[in-house]
């Protein structure tokens, strides 16, 4: 539609620099937590997840019922993506998440996969 | 909000199209989750600067980017991903083109011209793709032969017609691809 906002060209700039919440850490490698890459936190890490950032805590408190992807933390938190994935290494390598990695680069032409895809399509919308 | 416990897969396809085609429409029209939107780092080249050192001068700014989400079954996702067609942002599109299944290019039949540079960056970055030519309350029905002729698409690139408005009609392009996608593997 002709109307459709034109946010995808805003460019934004934070209000607290991004290396002081990311603490000086780099980023994990590109194939680690990707937008897709599926996280929640493991059961019996409230106390850890006390002595973390606020935005750790805000990501922390968020994945405590269920998984989502890294993209969908990013989105809640409006914290930007990059941050989010130097957050989550961290807290894995604490062991506070549980991560399920996307359908890895060698499925991508696979015929299983894509019979999922279509029918959940077809068993969604009826078609 | 949350994913099913048992999920265990996640997959991605690229919704792209040039500036206002309609890529948040559809996934909104589709989406299981009021369309998110995440902010990405993209690095631009500085402009108004004398560079005296003589390296290019980057700046570090956020772009954001909306998504959509559709459980497929318990074991199942798929995320929808509106990718801005800009060549500078490229650096986005290497992330999120790596292990995504295809795109669905949005068209424009008044201003196909603008797609050319959408199809070079789906191309370079090897993804599979259909064209869903987005109607317009404006646009009468175009020959679809005419869009694949003034596109320059091969034969077997499928080409439908979609109101990214309707959760049918996108649902129907988005199926359209994934058959796409099937027939390639040969």
């Amino acid at each position: 539609m002709h109307d459709e906002p034109d946010s995808e060209l805003e460019l934004t700039t934070a209000l607290v620099p991004l290396f002081v919440i990311a603490k000086g850490r780099a980023l994990p490698a590109d194939h680690e937590y990707e937008h897709t890459t599926l996280v929640t936190a493991q059961e019996g890490t409230e106390a850890a997840s006390r002595t973390l950032t606020p935005e750790a805590r805000a990501v922390m408190d968020l994945i405590a019922d269920g998984f989502l992807s890294v993209a969908e933390i990013s989105g809640y938190t409006r914290l930007p993506l990059g941050i989010v994935r130097i957050l989550l290494a961290q807290m894995a390598e604490d062991g506070l998440l549980y991560v399920r990695n996307p359908a890895p680069r060698a499925e991508r032409v696979d015929r299983e996969l894509l019979t999922a895809v279509l029918d959940g399509l077809k068993t969604r919308f009826g078609a | 909000m949350y994913l099913d416990p048992a999920v265990s897969r996640s997959v991605k396809i690229l919704v792209v199209g040039h500036f206002g085609v309609g890529k948040t429409t559809c996934i909104g029209s589709i989406s299981e989750i009021e369309p998110l939107q995440t902010e990405e780092e993209i690095t631009e080249a500085s402009e108004g600067f004398d560079d005296l050192s003589g390296t290019p001068d980057k700046t570090t700014t956020t772009v954001a980017m909306d998504f959509g989400r559709l459980s497929l079954s318990d074991t199942l996702v798929l995320y929808l991903f509106g990718t801005p067609g800009q060549e500078r942002f490229k650096e986005m599109w290497e992330g999120l083109s790596r292990g995504a299944l295809g795109a669905l290019v949005l068209v424009d039949p008044e201003r196909l011209h603008e797609s050319f540079p959408i199809l070079d960056l789906v191309e370079q970055f090897g993804l599979t793709y259909a064209i869903g030519v987005n109607h317009f309350d404006s646009t009468p029905d175009y020959p679809l032969d005419e869009v694949r002729e003034a596109l320059n698409l091969s034969e077997d690139t499928p080409v439908v017609p979609c109101d990214v408005r309707d959760q049918g009609s996108s649902a129907h392009a988005l199926i359209t691809l994934v058959k796409h996608l099937m027939s390639t593997l040969g």
